[in-house]
């Protein structure tokens, strides 16, 4: 977090000052290491080893905080015979298919549910990253279930926890991640004794959790430990995402992503969702309890601001103008078209995946294959110059004169040349006025959409094709001004807010939005930022001037709370859990929730309310149900359905391991996306041979000086001045045994790539001690590449494609290399280095690891006994 | 000058009397440093924004000269950053006055070998015509079972998270009802 979130390391700093313990687990010391009161080195790829062992540690002492979790989590609940669990199956849950690798989700339901009810099968969930639809709310489940509140009920969730994380002991962490037990307990009784009524700690992560093939099960289990230690909804709790990109949050909100529209609806799915009526009913489930039953005013509102005036009730709003996914349409299968030639146009704006995307090569060969290719940046970077200086011209991959794409670069604005909103990482947006007009053609990508639609629209005027009627009866009417003819950002921010149709009031809340076609609204998380006319994400009320929670600082999704699901501040009866931690609380008197944020529920429904037999919708939620947008009101320490890898964490090994899983005969997530493309090859794992022929474990990540892929700050003259040249960081041992001098070259190899460094010889990277042998671990940055002002080989090149199966994301912080003195081979000879590393594991065909290895007892010291 | 003012001028006597025992601030100020005046007191206007980089979101102050930018400071009213930033936050006025940015459109036709030149608005409908002739040849009506579909496979679109919510939603409605369905960002990644 000080390396690449500097800033807000700052309130780490303040809360340390303050007494708070900073543990930091990463598999290199850095800034925020040194600043740490404790660290924790760890082999990269096994963080559900060691939070498994926090939930074991928690429930075998029974120091959860039994009062939040009975009420406010589903440990209660009681989960159907059928279930069978992974300590059973060799590391596999009940319901896996062989066929195509994913899980029947049905077995693992809640007792008394007929069936999950989502209606989608997994495999259909996998292809259209159907876990990042639940990125604001769990998946639809029935809102009434069976419950054990003794905890005792041998089905009840907590008692199907304490059997799945039996095995993660104190002596399996330290086996699997390579930490000494003293730092684990070091770790798990800090964490426990700083967490109840009256202390709260908290999760950050970032990337380093996510780009794994079981990313959100890391998460996940993050998320179970702080659900245990009642870390949820209160102040100074939470897991909280530190995001890398101004509005990376933005824009998943309103997605540029394929399979999401704005607010977390689901793109339709062609044979899903063939109607509006079919489509909402698979966002509200009927029966489910919570906000969601609305999603049908939600997605009306999209299409009334799509379509505006031509969508109305008798041709279902538009939703016909919906195109549809049949499969996975993301970036990955994306370039692996482009390489079979099935993209034609290509729009880059503000990404350089030649840099930042796995497998880099595989990035520019499809770059490579298209009819044309926009790119809008601020600079020259190297997704807009791969013709002319990628890596392959030098090995004769590419060459200009033989490459067909069409090029067109297209200078950016800013951002301090236009105006508009960033969200930032805990869902804040915050308006950025604009200081000067951009250079030269540098436009906004505001002006270069509307420009563009304004112009595609007339070409079509005449058209009488059907296809056409989306583009030529969407709302595309904006104000524009100045000489640029700009379009009005704070107009196209009304509408994303909504407004009343008849008198174009703008509303205050998605609580005001209607299903009829008289409102209007963008994106309903976002109603409230326009909300009397004025533009909230400008109120720049000094911090100095406010208490502590800023309300009227920017403003915050959903409704300007700063703390989601802050009900679960107070206590079952409304009261705070302590005065320490008064957060949000039930006001008797006012007969009305009230403290120091937007309370995160009904205003005026008391802690004793209970619905009726039957209810759903936001009448099902009780009040004391703190997690509102949940199908059953409650925290998940279990997930009955919607995450595809499993109803609850489970240690796999990354793709790429030199270890075998010691934990179960299961190596790597069985479900995880595989792309079998001649391009896409992996180096072999245990139980497979040859897997010694990439020995070392490289993990990758940012430095305080460099964002990203380098394209916005390999090109600024002080920050590459700070960092002037990739390198690749290892530990004196392995210096020593790989025969690496301090400040030499040295590469790096891999199935995909060989990339060069000059060599950092430091204890930042320690060997570590895994089930009995010593694993190596290296470190690169990965932001450099060809162009700027200082450049060096891409270590995202050395990566395979892998994904996580919720949310089709890469597997590119851990994978496995060799290591070798001195400068890579150049132009053909790189290629035959690849190629002999690649013989020498075994196979000259694209390998893929087997996704199923439960038959493999070979393990060493099997632990399944 | 006289040598009473020469004396007061002389900084150990500005310590021992001023207001400013430690010699640290007014004190030890020369006569250069005295003339000197901030940037930002001389701006013609300053914007509140925010940092482009990472998403802690810290405010910035950008100041204008002369309708340039002129200094770009952290913003002590913010509270996420109490007018701190760090080394790429400190940087953005020399990423924003890059020499190295890119201020016209560059082409580079089939099979070419170098950047050519192109007019903004020629650009702007070259890549109308694209997106329509590629549309046009990759259209998909329905599926096999005659469900709609009512898209194109043939164009792609990556990046969103440097950019505006305001910019997204332009992109995402325009796509939408393009039927271009590929379309990402960082988020993915
Ligand atoms: S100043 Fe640094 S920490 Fe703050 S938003 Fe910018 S990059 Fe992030």
């Amino acid at each position: 977090m000080a390396e690449a979130h500097p800033v807000g390391f700052q309130w780490v700093m303040e809360a340390k000052r303050r007494g708070a313990k900073v543990f930091h687990v990463d598999p290199r010391f850095t800034r925020t290491s040194a600043l740490a009161d404790s660290y924790l080195p760890i082999r990269a790829g096994t963080d559900i080893a060691l939070l498994g062992g926090v939930v074991r540690y928690i429930l075998d002492n029974e120091l959860d905080f039994r009062e939040y979790v009975v009420a406010y989590t589903n440990a209660a609940t009681i989960v159907t015979e059928e279930y069978a669990d992974t300590e059973d199956m060799h590391g596999l849950f009940s319901g896996f298919n062989d066929d195509n690798a994913t899980y029947d989700q049905a077995s693992w339901r809640y007792e008394g549910h007929s069936q999950n009810q989502t209606t989608r099968d997994s495999e259909t969930q996998r292809e259209t990253a159907a876990g990042l639809e639940n990125e604001s709310h769990g998946a639809p489940v029935g809102g009434e279930t069976q419950r054990d509140e003794t905890l005792q009920h041998p089905r009840c969730v907590y008692q199907i926890l304490k059997r799945h994380f039996a095995r993660y002991t104190p002596e399996m962490v330290e086996r699997v991640c390579g930490i000494p037990q003293e730092k684990f307990f070091e770790l798990a009784r800090a964490w426990t004794e700083n967490s109840g009524r009256d202390r709260t700690g908290m999760l950050v992560y970032s990337v380093g959790w996510t780009q794994h093939s079981v990313g959100v099960q890391y998460i996940r289990t993050g998320a179970i430990i702080q659900l245990l230690l009642g870390n949820m909804g209160r102040p100074g709790g939470g897991v909280m995402a530190l995001r890398g990109h101004a509005s990376i949050q933005g824009s998943t909100d309103i997605p540029t992503l394929f399979n999401l529209l704005p607010g977390y609806l689901p793109m339709p799915h062609h044979a899903e969702h063939p109607t509006l009526d079919k489509w909402v009913d698979s966002i509200a489930h009927p029966g489910q309890k919570g906000f969601w039953g609305n999603a049908r005013t939600y997605g009306v509102n999209l299409l009334k601001a799509y379509w505006g005036d031509a969508a109305t009730a008798d041709n279902d709003y538009c939703y016909g103008y919906m195109p549809r996914m049949t499969g996975d349409h993301g970036t990955y299968q994306q370039v692996l078209d482009m390489i079979d030639g099935k993209i034609k146009g290509y729009f880059l704006l503000g990404q350089n995946p030649a840099v930042g995307s796995a497998h880099g090569r595989a990035q520019r060969l499809g770059m490579a294959n298209l009819d044309w290719l926009v790119v809008r940046d601020l600079f020259m970077i190297e997704s807009a110059t791969f013709w002319q200086n990628a890596p392959e011209i030098e090995t004769g991959e590419i060459a200009p004169e033989r490459c067909r794409t069409e090029v067109f670069f297209l200078p950016a604005a800013s951002h301090v040349e236009k105006e508009g909103t960033f969200t930032q990482t805990q869902r804040l947006l915050q308006w950025r006025e604009k200081a000067v007009e951009p250079p030269g053609d540098a436009r906004s990508e505001l002006w270069f959409f509307y420009h563009l639609g304004r112009v595609i629209r007339e070409r079509l005027a005449t058209s009488t094709k059907p296809r056409d009627r989306a583009l030529l009866d969407l709302a595309w009417d904006y104000p524009t001004h100045g000489p640029n003819v700009e379009p009005s950002a704070e107009a196209v921010l009304r509408e994303i807010n909504g407004y009343d149709v008849a008198t174009g009031r703008p509303l205050a809340s998605f609580t005001e939005m209607k299903d009829d076609g008289s409102t209007v609204g963008g994106c309903w998380i976002y109603t409230g930022v326009y909300a009397d006319g004025v533009n909230q994400a400008a109120r720049r009320k000094p911090g100095s001037e406010q208490s502590l929670v800023a309300p009227e600082w920017g403003w915050a999704w959903p409704a300007n709370r700063r703390i989601l699901y802050n009900r679960a501040s107070a206590d079952p009866d409304g009261n705070p859990w302590s005065e320490r931690k008064r957060y949000v609380w039930w006001d008797a008197d006012k007969s009305e929730w009230t403290g120091y944020d937007v309370p995160d529920f009904e205003k005026t429904k008391p802690p004793s309310y209970r619905p009726e037999h039957g209810a759903s919708g936001v009448a099902g939620i009780a009040g004391d149900d703190p997690f509102i947008l949940q199908g059953d009101g409650k925290g998940w320490l279990y997930a009955p359905t919607g995450v595809l890898d499993g109803p609850m964490p489970t240690h796999y090994e990354p793709v790429e391991s030199p270890v075998r899983n010691p934990l179960y005969r299961q190596q790597a997530n069985p479900t995880r996306k595989v792309y079998t493309h001649p391009i896409n090859t992996l180096n072999p794992s245990p139980p497979e041979p040859y897997s010694q022929v990439f020995p070392y474990v490289f993990t990758v990540s940012r430095l305080t000086e460099h964002h990203t892929a380098g394209g916005m700050s390999r090109t600024v003259s002080p920050l590459a001045e700070l960092q002037p040249e990739m390198f690749v960081e290892v530990s004196p041992e392995l210096a020593a045994e790989r025969g690496l001098t301090h400040l030499g070259w040295a590469h790096l190899v891999t199935a995909r790539a060989a990339v060069e460094a000059r060599v950092l010889v430091t204890d930042r990277l320690t060997p570590l001690r895994v089930d009995g042998r010593v694993i190596h671990q290296v470190w690169l940055p990965y932001h450099f590449g060809f162009e700027g002002l200082v450049t060096g080989d891409s270590a995202n090149d050395l990566f395979g494609i892998s994904l996580d199966p919720n949310v089709l994301i890469q597997e590119s912080k851990v994978g496995t290399c060799d290591i070798r003195s001195g400068r890579r081979p150049r132009g053909a000879e790189l290629l035959a280095l690849v190629v002999d590393y690649r013989r020498r594991s075994g196979d000259l065909n694209p390998h893929y690891p087997p996704q199923v290895t439960t038959d493999s007892a070979d393990s060493g010291p099997d632990q399944e006994v | 000058m006289g040598v009473r003012s020469w004396f007061e001028g002389w900084p150990v006597y500005r310590q021992l009397t001023g207001t400013d025992p430690l010699g640290r601030g007014a004190a030890a100020k020369s006569d250069g440093s005295r003339a000197l005046t901030a940037r930002t007191d001389t701006a013609d206007s300053m914007a509140r924004s925010v940092c482009p980089y990472c998403a802690v979101g810290c405010g910035q102050r950008v100041f204008v000269k002369d309708g340039q930018v002129s200094q770009i400071e952290g913003d002590p009213d913010s509270p996420i950053s109490r007018g701190r930033l760090c080394p790429k936050g400190s940087a953005s006025k020399s990423l924003v006055t890059s020499p190295l940015r890119q201020t016209t459109v560059r082409y580079r036709r089939p099979y070419g070998t170098e950047w050519e030149d192109l007019d903004l608005d020629t650009a702007l409908n070259m890549i109308a015509d694209r997106v329509l002739a590629a549309r046009d040849e990759t259209w998909e009506d329905v599926d096999a079972e005659g469900r709609p579909l009512n898209r194109t496979l043939g164009i792609s679109s990556l990046g969103g998270a440097t950019l505006d919510n305001e910019e997204n939603y332009l992109i995402k409605k325009l796509f939408t009802a393009m039927g271009a369905l590929q379309i990402e960002n960082q988020a993915r990644i």
